[in-house]
């Protein structure tokens, strides 16, 4: 029974990946919660200095700052793209990039040049190869991301548009829907929607500033950018781990159906083999 | 009198609650606010955020944080917390070196983007999830 023994190692083999792919699933989904969680926490931040700002940009009419204001032509574009640091994980980081490469693509087509920012290796490391100008790129951000990792290529991206070099710039991630559902979204950051920075309250009142209004609004606009950006990383973070979670019980169940299909073969083939180790023997009783 | 506090942070809601005081370490000196404060928008520096919680005993409770900015309006106090050090200086250094890594990686590179072989290998991937899903529904 040659191709019994081949078989049981088959399935053997196959139950392995099914316990290592379970696993993987239960892991997933326990930072899932743990991602989702810390995803509404970093909500209330960017929600204030959103309102803050808006009403800084409503009282400020003569201090028109670079990041609100829209520029006449765009030569040159960024694009910060936001994937995981790991695979396995469905069509997640395959979505997003096709995402930015078709925006690339058609930047390319109307003579727009673009920077591209790469979170997480799986986007670097595309980036990389296709050939793309990646000007910052952070990776192994782990399961907490820190705005501290953020900072340095963010800003590489904000001075290059306060010093003129791009003219737009524009974030790509995958938004959290639900956990079987999640879509890749490409936002506008530079310059600020004139839509997201509408007035929250309709008394008009007058802060008092320290030290001056330039200043505080210089240093909000930075920490928008960023908390939109840290945003995104959280997002991106929760919808990684649910969609991992599905690709992983998608393959356990395939395992089981792999399972299912050779333990039938693997009976089969023991049958055939005990008829005819029977049949043999009737036929040598008979010859007797 | 009171009013409401709230500590937040890029990453997590660091306090909420009602109080009779807070008092902060602005940058052009300590900022002691009361309730009906007026509008006020400041950058803070490193140090302890001090708060009277509302009808309690208690002492105050503190807070620390690494700078940020403090907005007050007569009944609501926000403290947009920085997570990380903040400096010019600092901030700089950080672009310098993520700058410096991005051109280390660009070093043996050509320049132009290769969208050929990107959507090829795009759609090497989709096809292969593609697969995974018809054997699945097949199963």
């Amino acid at each position: 029974m040659a191709g019994g023994k081949e078989i049981r190692n088959k399935i053997k083999s196959v139950q392995n990946t099914r316990k290592i792919t379970r696993a993987m699933e239960m892991v997933a989904a326990s930072k899932m919660r743990k991602a989702q969680a810390r995803m509404k926490a970093a909500r209330p931040y960017g929600e204030k200095i959103r309102n803050v700002t808006a009403h800084l940009a409503q009282a400020l009419q003569d201090y028109a700052h670079p990041f609100l204001t829209k520029r006449a032509q765009v030569k040159r574009a960024g694009i910060i793209v936001v994937t995981t640091d790991k695979g396995l994980c469905g069509g997640l980081n395959t979505n997003v990039l096709r995402t930015s490469l078709n925006q690339m693509k058609a930047w390319q087509q109307a003579g727009i040049e673009v920077d591209v920012t790469a979170i997480g290796n799986k986007g670097f490391g595309f980036m990389q190869r296709s050939g793309a100008r990646v000007v910052s790129h952070v990776t192994q951000l782990g399961d907490t991301p820190h705005l501290d990792k953020l900072i340095g290529p963010v800003k590489v991206m904000l001075d290059a548009y306060m010093a003129g070099q791009i003219d737009e710039l524009h974030i790509v991630y995958t938004r959290f829907i639900n956990t079987m559902k999640q879509e890749p979204v490409m936002e506008q950051l530079l310059p600020v929607p004139a839509d997201s920075m509408k007035p929250v309250s309709d008394h008009p009142f007058e802060y008092i500033y320290e030290p001056a209004p330039e200043v505080v609004i210089d240093d909000l606009l930075i920490r928008y950018i960023e908390a939109l950006v840290y945003q995104a990383v959280a997002e991106n973070i929760a919808s990684e781990q649910s969609a991992r979670m599905v690709a992983m019980k998608a393959a356990s169940d395939n395992a089981g159906t792999v399972i299912d299909e050779l333990k039938l073969v693997y009976n089969k083939t023991r049958q055939a083999a005990i008829t005819k180790e029977l049949s043999e023997i009737v036929a040598g009783a008979a010859a007797v | 009198m009171t009013m409401h506090v709230d500590v937040v942070s890029a990453e997590e809601q660091i306090y909420s609650g009602t109080a009779e005081f807070l008092a902060a370490p602005g940058e052009m000196g300590e900022i002691g606010v009361l309730p009906r404060h007026a509008p006020l928008l400041t950058r803070i520096k490193a140090g302890a955020l001090r708060i009277k919680v509302a009808n309690s005993n208690e002492e105050e409770v503190l807070v620390y944080v690494s700078g940020g900015i403090l907005e007050v309006q007569p009944h609501v106090v926000t403290v947009l917390a920085d997570t990380a050090i903040r400096g010019h200086d600092l901030d700089e250094a950080k672009a310098l070196e993520a700058k410096k890594l991005a051109e280390e990686a660009l070093a043996n590179r050509s320049g132009s983007i290769d969208y050929a072989s990107a959507q090829a290998e795009l759609a090497q991937a989709v096809a292969q999830l593609a697969a995974i899903k018809k054997l699945r529904n097949r199963a």
